[in-house]
């Protein structure tokens, strides 16, 4: 799926990846994608928990070789 | 102020205790729950690290300033983090080493009692899972009974007493954590005791834990032979321990009793689960006390932190014995079954020797609560 931004967060544990995701999301316009890569295994069930408060929609995530991806489109 | 770590230990003295806390756990709202730090004076609130980005000043005025602050996460990341923000606004907190995690790994070491004959029983309190394990020692032998997934901690407390484990032993195939007792077998060349008919599937060597089995700990006898007790497993076993203790494994609990579906279908094991504990307990002396190898809530513990109750109390005040009717007594059974523990079959298979998943992976299967009772 097409983003307008990719966030490389490989490597980091928690609370960092949603840390840097919302920065990166403060620089996009609403409806845009960012597309998120990140090994910390609690970041899937702590990012989709994030854009649900944060009004924002977890559009796509998927695992591959202990790397989740997620796509999430600024609301 | 400056951010102090509190270890698992130091929150588990604070449980047993019945010390006030005030916990703030900032994981998610799922994880939270499902499972969290349970004591009878702690105080929790549960608000989301990602939603304390922005800064703590909405929550500074929830958060009491005449009692100990910790902070608590899934690894300890994001404690440390919002622990920091907290202190910068001038508060005095803890964050919880290693997080939940740790907290569902630690142990809590308490003397049940000593035995005639010389020798002592210990429970092993895992307060974060509710998983309860037992070591026997006598004359310089020890016995491990349902040991959690470290062997570590069973080892270095038998080297602290200075005694050699020489049988292992597990109640049940365990659905709910992942059983060390394989791994303490293996590197003490003690004897891994399985009821068979649990243990149908394994791939490894061990003995059959049968009928008529006597097994002696130095001076003490273990008697099996009595106490074959299927209900929440086919192969569930128990033991007398001193002509004293019964050891329940997962059929009786102080407050509840064991549910007869994790690895069958609960219509088809209701029967025994009934047959266990109407008739072959019934029929034990009401003196023995029961040491289940598993609590579910803060309020079974005793005074000390142990969990243990005469059998004759248990007959009166168990709800879960006290069914007359056996036609209510497994619609309470089958109609009252909670959710399945986490990764409960991936546990199961991990028990059987069938895969072996890495120590994360190991760790991540058992966090949450056990749930093996029904009540």
């Amino acid at each position: 799926m097409n983003a307008d931004k990719l966030l490389d967060a490989k490597g980091l544990a928690c609370p960092m990846p949603i840390v840097k995701t919302k920065k990166s999301m403060n620089d996009m316009e609403t409806g845009q994608v960012l597309e998120i890569h990140a090994t910390d295994k609690g970041a899937q069930a702590d990012l989709a928990a994030w854009s649900r408060s944060g009004g924002h929609e977890l559009v796509q995530s998927t695992e591959e070789n202990g790397i989740f991806k997620f796509w999430i489109k600024k609301g | 102020m400056p951010v102090k770590e509190m270890t698992a230990k130091e929150v588990a003295k604070k449980v047993i205790n019945k010390d006030e806390l005030f916990i703030l756990d900032v994981r998610n709202e799922s994880d939270f729950s499902d499972w969290k730090i349970e004591g009878e004076n702690i105080e929790i609130l549960n608000i989301p690290y990602f939603d304390l980005l922005e800064g703590v000043e909405e929550v500074m005025d929830t958060i009491p300033t005449n009692k100990e602050v910790l902070v608590v996460c899934a690894k300890e990341g994001s404690s440390i983090f919002v622990a920091e923000m907290l202190s910068d606004a001038g508060l005095s907190v803890f964050y919880l080493k290693g997080g939940m995690k740790a907290w569902s790994e630690h142990l809590e070491p308490v003397k049940i009692g000593d035995l005639t004959n010389g020798g002592e029983i210990y429970q092993f309190v895992r307060l974060g899972k509710g998983c309860l394990s037992y070591m026997v020692v006598s004359d310089g032998e020890a016995a491990v009974i349902d040991s959690t997934r470290k062997p570590e901690i069973y080892l270095d407390f038998a080297g602290e007493l200075g005694v050699k484990i020489t049988h292992v032993f597990d109640t049940h195939l365990h659905a709910d954590h992942i059983s060390g007792g394989r791994q303490i077998a293996e590197s003490t060349n003690a004897t891994y005791w399985l009821p068979p008919k649990d243990a149908e599937e394994v791939t490894f060597e061990y003995s059959p834990l049968e009928g008529g089995n006597v097994v002696t700990i130095g001076n003490t006898d273990i008697n099996i032979h009595a106490l074959y007790s299927p209900g929440h497993t086919i192969g569930s076993t128990s033991f007398v321990i001193d002509e004293k203790y019964l050891l329940s494994g997962d059929i009786l609990f102080i407050d509840s009793i064991g549910r007869p579906d994790l690895a069958g279908l609960a219509e088809d094991w209701v029967g025994d689960l009934r047959e266990t504990l109407y008739s072959r307990y019934k029929e034990l002396s009401d003196e023995l006390i029961v040491l289940p190898a598993h609590f579910m809530i803060i309020e079974e513990l005793n005074e000390d932190g142990s969990v243990a109750k005469p059998l004759g109390t248990l007959f009166a005040e168990n709800h879960g014995l006290n069914f007359e009717d056996e036609a209510e007594f497994r619609q309470m059974v089958t109609g009252n079954l909670p959710p399945q523990p986490n990764s409960y079959q991936e546990i199961r298979e991990t028990n059987m020797g069938k895969i072996t998943p890495d120590e994360d992976k190991q760790r991540e299967m058992e966090i949450g609560p056990n749930r093996c009772a029904v009540r």
